[in-house]
């Protein structure tokens, strides 16, 4: 066992901790939450100084553009990105950490030499259509219909929680394409261009009153058989599996965050409370188990490299993440006092908006696979205990 | 950065395992239980070479790390292997004859201002409150006592004066009630102390994850083949979703129970103190949880002697008592982060 940084590694760190210091105020404040096309122009500004300097894609291939860093580097590269405060991946989300990877393991020479450079660059906002009304935490029971017609297929449905999907140019897209076969086995996997005809995006306020949140309708939408990914039916396995690729490493750089932010509370306590031991108690067990977490990604990154395939841990890592940070928001929003019952940046001393950020923190267990769907996944796949009769 | 166990770590924990279960199994359990802590296993764990792990070759030990120490550590915890362990391998270097397990080596910790330090500056109470309980005070043959100002060693010999607890709440932990300590040598100042308190937490922290593995497995074995309204018990949600939630503590147990070792061995990956703390908070919380839900998926089964949870937690509840309970490390985790290194 050895947790120790190699000299190149440590090299690594330096170059991109320099580039950030400039890079980071020089790519300015973010413009208003519903301002869109400043928002995406911002977003996607940023990925494009990221590709320019070889930073973006830091685990992609580099024949796609990508940095093909190695593992450790990678955890290098989120510890400094958390730690240089630099923009969050926001609209960039499901191109860079869900969309792109998928097509990195499943997709066509073509599909990647079309996508991937265009994703890393900033050119491309991707959006997920996955969920639907009636499939939510049973995803296989998804009904949009895909059916072939000579070198097309006709997309018909209802898809629900397709967060920018008003920004989106290509949506990661689920469909039913054998609605004879058992539900997980007639599924297929597809890229959609979001400028085709009969597609309509309504969007949804989240609680927080901000509308990042859609449903999408599509009704006969036709598109082209080759923006398939993988084989016809495959697409449940697709899913699956890419989804266990992105959710080892993506926690990386959000645990780092979490620690900078038990930082910038500790300080909070020091001044609002000093002598209560009570709080310093509470602060000491929440960040604890971030460093906890912190390490457990290190070990199944060395499970990863030895076995060659990340393991189902991820789910572990995801329960717990998105479980403690709820609890350490919240904890921050009530060091606050009355002063969190304001979400205006100015309110809150520590710079993180507590009390709006915890809001958001509600949707981490409820997205992705809620909680309950990661334990019945442990449980059943890692503790090897009897499916429910489904 | 290789953060998973070698080949020799690897072979280190069979090897342990393997004599845990031979000698330690469940079913033998009953025999141990209050006996007198027998010299022939001392012997063979120190055969076995686990109090020698860190000493170095030069002395007649193994020359390995702290992760070496906490790999062999989780498989004592996970059997519930009796005796003052830890205190043996810190006094490996320290006590002549405490590698080698000829010489019991048990310990106090005693980290109050000076003048209340010793029991004998208060008269006892009626209740005894007040009194040191001491871990297999009747069997060791030295005791170091760990004090803000150094490490004392008292000639014990097995007859340290005290009496015996008729009802020691951890069945295999038996408890010598002492008033008053014995005049004892100084063999070490005041940074030595603070290094055992540290190494001590850490090894402390690998038999919490033992105890947080066995009694996940226990739960989820006994799970699958208790059946209730027709079907495993292991198929209902509720059961799964806290076996899911000890496996997510489990796993969180151990990576920061290795990573605090491994940080020992090579300080320059992190903050030593920190990452001791953090490990002992996590594995506390994973040992005391996992050992009572442990008991609870058991049902009426974990509410009676003869099942094995109860002795796990019983375990759990001496170990988050050695060397400081849980809310200390939390403040010194805290303390840390008002402070940051580096």
């Amino acid at each position: 066992m050895d947790l120790r940084y190699s000299d190149a590694d440590e090299q690594f760190r330096s170059e991109f901790r320099r580039w950030l210091e400039a890079a980071v105020p020089a790519h300015g404040a973010p413009p208003a939450r519903d301002d869109w096309d400043g928002r995406r122009a911002w977003d996607t500004g940023w990925q494009r100084k990221l590709f320019d300097a070889g930073y973006a894609g830091v685990n992609w291939p580099r024949e796609y553009g990508g940095r093909g860093a190695t593992l450790t580097e990678e955890l290098v590269y989120y510890e400094e990105y958390a730690r240089a405060k630099a923009p969050y991946v926001g609209m960039n989300f499901v191109g860079i950490r869900h969309g792109g990877p998928t097509l990195i393991a499943e997709g066509s020479e073509a599909q990647k030499q079309t996508h991937l450079p265009r994703i890393l660059r900033g050119e491309e906002v991707w959006c997920q259509g996955f969920s639907e009304p009636v499939a939510g935490s049973d995803l296989a029971a998804l009904s949009t219909r895909a059916v072939r017609d000579g070198d097309h297929y006709r997309v018909s449905g209802h898809k629900i929680w397709t967060s920018f999907a008003q920004q989106a140019d290509f949506c990661e897209l689920l469909v039913r394409t054998d609605p004879d076969a058992p539900k997980h086995r007639g599924i297929s996997w597809l890229i959609m261009p979001m400028n085709l005809p009969g597609i309509s995006v309504r969007p949804i306020d989240t609680l927080r009153g901000e509308s990042d949140f859609a449903e999408m309708f599509c009704e006969d939408v036709r598109v082209p058989c080759e923006n398939l990914v993988g084989p016809e039916n495959d697409g449940w396995r697709i899913t699956n599996v890419t989804l266990r690729f992105e959710r080892g490493s993506a926690w990386a750089q959000d645990i780092f965050e979490l620690q900078e932010y038990l930082v910038d509370l500790s300080a909070l306590v020091a001044q609002r409370a000093p002598q209560d031991a009570s709080l310093q108690s509470v602060l000491g067990q929440l960040a604890a188990e971030a460093d906890a977490l912190w390490a457990l990604v290190k070990w199944q990154l060395g499970e990863t490299a030895k076995t060659g395939v990340p393991g189902l841990g991820g789910s572990a890592l995801k329960l717990a993440f998105t479980e403690l940070t709820q609890r350490v928001y919240e904890f921050g929003a009530r060091l606050l006092g009355r002063a969190a019952l304001s979400r205006d940046a100015t309110d809150d001393p520590s710079g993180w908006r507590s009390s709006d950020t915890f809001l958001n923190t509600l949707s981490f267990t409820i997205a992705a696979g809620s909680s309950q769907v990661q334990r019945n996944l442990i449980a059943e796949r890692i503790l090897g205990m009897p499916r429910e009769p489904r | 950065m290789d953060f998973q166990l070698n080949e020799d770590q690897e072979a280190l924990r069979a090897g342990v395992r393997v004599w845990c279960e031979d000698r330690f199994r469940f079913e033998k359990l009953a025999e141990v239980v209050q006996q007198p802590l027998a010299r022939e296993w001392w012997r063979e764990l120190a055969e076995l070479g686990v109090f020698a792990l860190r000493a170095p070759e030069s002395a007649g030990g193994v020359g390995l790390g702290m992760a070496e120490a906490a790999v062999a550590f989780v498989e004592l915890g996970r059997r519930l292997v009796p005796g003052p362990l830890l205190w043996n391998l810190l006094a490996a270097e320290l006590i002549p004859g405490a590698a080698s397990g000829e010489v019991i080596v048990g310990g106090l910790d005693q980290p109050q201002p000076a003048d209340r330090r010793r029991p004998s500056a208060t008269p006892a109470q009626p209740t005894d409150a007040g009194a040191a309980l001491i871990e297999y005070g009747d069997a060791i043959d030295v005791l170091l006592v760990l004090r803000d100002d150094g490490v004392q060693r008292i000639e014990a010999a097995g007859q340290l004066p005290g009496t015996l607890v008729a009802e020691p709440l951890d069945p295999l932990t038996p408890m010598l009630r002492v008033s008053e300590l014995p005049e004892g040598t100084i063999i070490g100042d005041a940074a030595l102390a603070a290094r055992l308190r540290l190494e001590g937490t850490a090894l402390t922290s690998a038999l919490l994850l033992g105890i947080a593995e066995s009694t996940l497995e226990y739960a989820v074995a006994y799970a699958k083949q208790r059946e209730q309204f027709g079907r495993a018990i292991a198929s209902f949600q509720a059961i799964k979703h806290f076996a899911a939630d000890m496996y997510v503590r489990q796993e969180l147990a151990r990576a920061a129970t290795l990573a605090a070792a491994v940080t020992i061995d090579d300080p320059a990956v992190g903050d030593v103190s920190r990452a001791v703390a953090s490990a002992r908070v996590v594995a506390g919380a994973a040992a005391r949880e996992n050992a009572r839900k442990c008991i609870q998926i058991y049902g009426g089964m974990g509410f009676t002697w003869e099942m094995p949870p109860h002795y796990y937690l019983k375990r759990c509840m001496v170990l988050e008592n050695t060397l400081g309970q849980s809310p200390s490390h939390c403040t010194t985790v805290a303390a840390h982060l008002a402070a940051p290194a580096s």
